[in-house]
């Protein structure tokens, strides 16, 4: 004969279990669209194991994204400085922080940043990993001028986040760490790769006579060499994200890479940005010194300067360039507008 | 009696078929056998510290030096099926290659600079596409088989870029009928004997480019030689006496 009590105990003990049960909660794997072009033509992207995408995840930091508690006075967030509708730019040459500042650098564009291999991130690749990059912006007093500690006070104080951190990562214990989890985890969701000419080369349009052209001046050594840094047909990524001195400057007071690593060979190297959405993210270069991508074409066809580590791809430097025919000039502007995604801007997955 | 029998039998049986067993699951000895690619200017060791720094004189009398050197081999022989690797010597990346579970003690050690028409397929290798190691279309397509990028100290005494960059010949003369030449060669090293363990070293002297059977003048030859037809060749010529075995130990 079985007591009573011990009918009792066992419910007890099946109710406790099965209500502690329900607190776990798995987030769900997200899917990562890819882009036909980049399945076939380039490795996988890099997606750290101990930050895996996840909905509740990617969720999450496109909330913080757009969130101006991240600042320090409430005023800015990550999307003020990347808009959306602007490949994630804002179309400055230099953007103002929080007190009114302005930085030494272009904002850049935020796209297929999953895809960036060295995971080098920012202009001068001063930043190591999507997660790490993200740290920094808060508390630059110059950008959103933040103090961790009081931005994680002010998400854990609020009603929404405690319980959307809980689900994304099973600790309702907010810290900077998994606050800049979630926002890299938005950030890998940003793939663009649906432009005209990623149509062409799916087979599904035709390019224009200047188009084509240009996309031969794009690749041909003897006049654009572009496709040594900037991609091809077959590295739709369009950079090769490495750090080069494209011949801006014969002196340099932005050292870029070479502040970095502080190896003098690197002074004067920056990023090479993508060349996707140029539509969008004028103005160009690490300081947004042209304004319009006319500059950009003649910048490297007549105004290339020298200096000791301006990169050797860089073509008859001492006669400023290669001197592009104002054809070839016109077509190759043409064949990078083609590369223009507006399905990406739009994409109401990325809005606030 | 007849259950004696009977065990006798199933004894043997399991004793003939263990070591049937045994001799079927006895594994061949194997090895691992490491390359290592290294880099040298008529003996001088060269690393990426040496890099960036106008310290090299080629056959031709010029100061150069080394900013970018990446090139690709392939097909190397210690193992049959294909294979490729990318060696970046600036980034330290690919210059040792290991290959574990080899069978063989002996190997007739060969690779290919480049890759054959055959394997040489355009967009086909993602990790080569994902680092732009492409050939343009317009030049036949396909993938680079060395970046070689510096600068000279030109005729004019100032310093000035360079791109050795080889890749399969084009001959664009006529551009409705574009001609090719395979300028990737295989390289011989003759037969080595290997243990487990043994490290092979294979040596790139980056002065022979520039030195044997052409005597390379960087004031005409420079750059824009991806469609330079016979500059191709005649990389591909000096190419024959870069690669050389080293140290086996």
């Amino acid at each position: 004969m079985i007591k009573p009590y011990i009918y009792f105990f066992a419910f007890f003990l099946l109710t406790y279990c099965s209500s502690k049960e329900e607190e776990i909660y798995t987030p769900i794997p997200y899917n990562l669209e890819i882009p036909a072009l980049f399945a076939d033509k380039l490795i996988a992207p890099i997606i750290p194991t101990d930050n895996l995408l996840t909905e509740e995840g990617v969720l999450l930091g496109k909330k913080l994204f757009f969130d101006k508690k991240l600042s320090g006075d409430n005023t800015q967030a990550c999307s003020s400085c990347h808009n959306p509708k602007k490949a994630f730019t804002d179309q400055q040459q230099f953007s103002a922080g929080v007190q009114g500042e302005f930085g030494a650098r272009n904002a850049m564009p935020l796209f297929n940043l999953a895809w960036n291999f060295d995971e080098r991130f920012a202009w001068d690749g001063k930043e190591f990993g999507l997660e790490q990059q993200a740290l920094e912006p808060v508390s630059n007093p110059i950008e959103m001028h933040a103090n961790w500690n009081l931005v994680v006070q002010k998400l854990q104080e609020s009603t929404e986040y405690p319980s959307l951190f809980l689900r994304a990562f099973g600790a309702s214990e907010i810290d900077a760490k998994l606050v800049t989890k979630a926002i890299a985890q938005f950030e890998r969701t940003l793939i663009s790769g649906d432009s005209k000419f990623d149509k062409y080369l799916l087979g599904e349009t035709s390019l224009t006579q200047e188009e084509q052209n240009g996309f031969n001046v794009f690749m041909d050594e003897a006049k654009g060499d572009c496709f040594h840094c900037h991609g091809s047909n077959n590295n739709p990524l369009w950079t090769d994200n490495a750090f080069h001195n494209n011949g801006l400057d014969t002196t340099f007071q932005d050292l870029g890479f070479g502040t970095v690593t502080g190896d003098p060979n690197d002074n004067g190297k920056f990023k090479s940005p993508s060349i996707r959405n140029l539509a969008f993210t004028a103005p160009y270069m690490h300081d947004g010194r042209f304004a319009t991508l006319e500059e950009v074409i003649n910048h490297y066809s007549e105004g290339l300067q020298k200096s000791s580590t301006i990169d050797p791809l860089m073509k008859k430097v001492n006669e400023g360039g290669v001197h592009l025919s104002p054809k070839d000039k016109n077509d190759l502007k043409a064949f990078l507008l083609s590369l223009t995604d507006r399905e990406f801007i739009n994409n109401p997955n990325f809005q606030e | 009696m007849k259950k004696k029998y009977c065990l006798l039998i199933l004894t043997l049986l399991l004793v003939t078929g263990c070591n049937e067993e045994l001799d079927c699951c006895v594994q061949p000895e194997q090895f691992t056998v490491t390359l290592n690619f290294t880099h040298h200017w008529n003996g001088l060791k060269i690393t990426p510290q040496d890099f960036n720094e106008l310290k090299f004189t080629n056959e031709n009398g010029e100061r150069l030096s080394i900013e970018r050197l990446r090139y690709l081999v392939s097909n190397i022989s210690l193992i049959n099926s294909k294979n490729y690797h990318l060696i970046d010597v600036g980034e330290n990346y690919g210059t040792s290659i290991t290959f574990p579970e080899l069978t063989d003690k002996s190997y007739a050690l060969s690779f290919r600079f480049g890759f054959s028409d055959e394997d040489n397929t355009d967009g086909t290798y993602q990790d080569l596409n994902s680092i732009s190691f492409n050939v343009p279309e317009i030049l036949g397509g396909g993938y680079h088989f060395m970046q070689f990028d510096g600068k000279y100290v030109d005729n004019n005494n100032e310093a000035s870029g360079f791109n050795y960059h080889t890749i399969k010949a084009v001959d664009r003369t006529d551009p409705d009928n574009l001609k090719f030449e395979d300028t990737s060669f295989e390289v011989n090293l003759g037969t080595i004997v290997v243990a487990d363990n043994t490290e092979i070293e294979i040596k790139m002297n980056l002065a022979e480019w520039f030195k044997n059977p052409n005597t390379w003048n960087l004031n005409e030859l420079n750059t824009v030689l991806m469609p330079n037809f016979e500059a191709q060749k005649m990389m591909r010529a000096n190419g024959g006496s870069v690669f050389s075995l080293g140290v086996v130990n």
